[in-house]
């Protein structure tokens, strides 16, 4: 159990989470989501995410790949599967549960 | 500065729906420019409303992007190739588009606000990409099952709406039931241009399907509930309106294939593309009339095509033989085609079509309905006329000649079914029972443009077909049948009767003159006979006479002679 455990948990120090964030323009709800992401992500996942942010406007024919509908929508490209969260990411809890960031773990570390 | 080129300017225009029937219906189609709401339960036709809509834009140069929350785009591809659209083709020219949006609530977590900017990004790129004037959403109210948060969604949906509005795209929104609303989400509250609902109701066990537009902002339209169909060609709606009197009208004849009933309609039989309607009571010969005149028609070298939804075909040409009828050579020539088919068998509108599609196809010169009543058992006699008048007219348009049955119980006044009115020529068959027998008369009620007979006529069917005799008409009435053999015997008797005693009495007088000439040769001959007498009586006394005078004459000279004598002496 807990050897199996151990695993898991190595698994997930050694990848690079690569997140995706979708806005369309500097709007006050791109920005907004954008600072909870950072903040969330230098919390939980220090050194081991990558944030690409899209910005729609510049880029609409890339709306399609991720089947994007709501702004903002961070998009969790690893690891696998994806995952889709909505809104502004004011909800820390809600994105850790969202992300599958196990947060005891993470501030263990810290 | 005028008032009326300003009233031109901003009247509302109107973008061709691509559906046959609508257009009228809605005088012109839908409002360009604006959106409209489609909406109805599942399977009534939204989807293949909304591509039609936009085939008829790819076609007019307006082209269109279909906006999917349900089918993917291969999907669609598939559904609608196998209804012999080329899906494909067109996105290859580039006059149509899908755009999929796929929805999965369970990969999406809400925190915090959002708006759907990407789904406006996404269609404006899309829109852009085609230079799409027309769009589809189908059916936008997935996104309240694919994304959380329906105060947000809302808004967002009104925002959507205007966009679409703000961009110039005629656009055709669907939305599924609700029910108690037009739809689910209350999508009618945001889409207040048009409003058309598509209903399929099942009634009698038979699904018709029926179209009704619940408004249409700054525009005239029909308020009915629309049948219409969706068969290869897509949906078409026919009102009674989108066929106008138009069409030809021949003046030249083609023979009902009874004789004197041609007589009857003034020597050449029906017109060329009218409409004849044979009502009666059962056994009255309708479809023996009707068999005439397919027969005839085929033995003409034309076609003639019999929709039958009482009988099946074997059975017929088996009936038809007993009055010395064969339509078997015709069928195997193929101048003849049964189409027979229960009428309950599907909704009137798909019989409509069929119709449509089988006279399209063969081509004939008639059709025949045997019997047309029968179609009431599919729907309300008011969808019935309606579906009816529209058959009519189409044929007509077609010059084709329409001969139909119907029904008619005694008793019955609606027996016609109201269609009567529409058609040219309406010949009744009744069945008069009298002295323990039931006899059959016809007799033309009307014919539109000829002249014809006023006469009722005995109906017979024979061994070689039909005949019609003259009734007899005396003082007792119209008699029919073996009272009329027996009349017209009891008066050839009284005739030669008649005759006899004339000349038994021209005899008596013959002898009477013989007589009466007899006695004036008796009575001339004892005259002749007198006056010979009297004759012979009158010149005796005559002779007497002379002689008395002779001697008196020689008495005087004797007596004058003495007394000379005397005197001288």
């Amino acid at each position: 159990m807990s050897g199996s455990k151990l695993d898991l948990e190595k698994d997930n120090d050694d990848e690079i989470w690569t997140l995706r964030l979708y806005v369309a323009g500097q709007t006050p709800k791109s920005i907004e989501a954008f600072a909870n992401l950072k903040d969330i992500c230098e919390t939980y996942l220090k050194d081991q995410f990558v944030i690409e942010v899209i910005d729609l406007v510049k880029h609409p024919e890339l709306a399609k790949n991720d089947n994007i509908l709501a702004i903002p929508t961070l998009v969790r490209k690893l690891p696998a599967p994806v995952k889709k969260i909505i809104g502004t990411l004011a909800n820390e809890e809600k994105v850790l549960v969202g992300l599958d960031i196990n947060p005891e773990h993470k501030q263990d570390r810290n | 500065m005028n008032r009326n080129s300003d009233l031109n300017k901003i009247i509302l225009k109107k973008s061709s729906s691509g559906i046959e029937g609508l257009d009228e219906i809605t005088e012109g189609g839908l409002p360009t420019g604006r959106p409209t709401l489609i909406c109805g339960s599942a399977g009534c036709g939204k989807t293949m409303f909304a591509m039609q809509f936009l085939l008829n834009g790819a076609e007019n140069d307006e082209p269109g992007l279909f906006v999917s929350f349900e089918e993917t785009q291969k999907e669609l591809e598939k559904n609608f190739a196998s209804l012999g659209i080329d899906l494909k083709s067109l996105e290859d020219e580039k006059k149509f588009a899908v755009e999929y949006i796929y929805m999965e609530r369970s990969e999406i977590e809400e925190t915090g606000e959002f708006d759907l900017e990407g789904l406006f990004i996404r269609l404006d790129y899309a829109v852009k990409q085609l230079g799409a004037k027309r769009i589809v959403l189908d059916t936008v109210e997935a996104i309240f099952s694919g994304l959380p948060n329906e105060f947000i969604l809302r808004a967002e949906l009104r925002r959507l709406f205007a966009w679409t509005k703000d961009n110039g795209l005629t656009a055709v929104i669907t939305g599924e039931r609700g029910e108690n609303s037009l739809t689910r989400y209350g999508l009618e509250e945001y889409v207040a241009d048009c409003v058309i609902l598509l209903d399929n109701p099942v009634v009698n066990k038979i699904s018709t399907r029926n179209l009704r537009i619940i408004k249409y902002r700054g525009s005239a339209h029909g308020f009915n509930e629309y049948p219409f169909l969706i068969d290869s060609n897509g949906i078409s709606v026919l009102p009674v309106t989108s066929l106008l009197l138009e069409h030809e009208a021949s003046t030249e004849y083609i023979p009902s294939g009874i004789e004197s009933m041609d007589e009857m309609l003034g020597g050449g039989g029906f017109y060329i593309g009218s409409s004849v309607l044979i009502t009666g009571e059962s056994g009255t010969g309708k479809s023996s009339a009707a068999a005439s005149f397919a027969h005839e028609t085929c033995k003409n070298g034309k076609k003639c095509l019999i929709f039958a939804f009482e009988e099946s075909p074997k059975q017929i040409i088996r009936n038809m033989r007993s009055i010395g009828i064969d339509l078997q050579p015709w069928v195997d020539k193929g101048l003849l085609r049964f189409h027979a088919t229960r009428p309950t068998l599907y909704g009137l509108e798909t019989h409509l079509v069929t119709i449509h599609t089988i006279v399209k196809e063969f081509n004939p010169d008639n059709v025949i309905f045997d019997p047309i009543s029968n179609l009431i058992s599919v729907g309300s006699s008011d969808e019935v006329k309606s579906m009816l008048t529209r058959l009519i007219d189409f044929l007509k348009t077609m010059e084709i000649t329409t001969l139909s049955t119907a029904l008619t119980l005694s008793g019955n006044q609606n027996a016609d079914i109201g269609v009567s009115s529409l058609m040219d020529t309406w010949i009744d068959l009744k069945s008069v029972e009298t002295n323990g027998e039931r006899n059959r008369t016809i007799d033309i009620i009307k014919t539109r443009g000829m002249f014809h007979s006023n006469q009722v006529r005995e109906f017979k069917l024979t061994n070689n077909g039909i005949k019609l005799i003259k009734l007899y008409l005396g003082p007792k009435g119209m008699l029919t049948g073996s009272a009329r053999v027996s009349q017209i015997a009891l008066e050839k008797y009284m005739k030669l009767e008649r005759s006899q005693e004339i000349e038994r009495k021209q005899r008596e007088l013959e002898q009477k003159r013989i007589k009466m000439e007899a006695n004036i040769s008796e009575i001339k001959a004892q005259f002749e006979s007198e006056k010979d007498e009297l004759n012979r009586i009158i010149s005796q006394e005559e002779l007497k006479e002379a002689n008395i005078e002779d001697q008196r004459n020689i008495m005087a000279k004797v007596r004058h002679s003495n007394s000379n004598n005397q005197g001288g002496a």
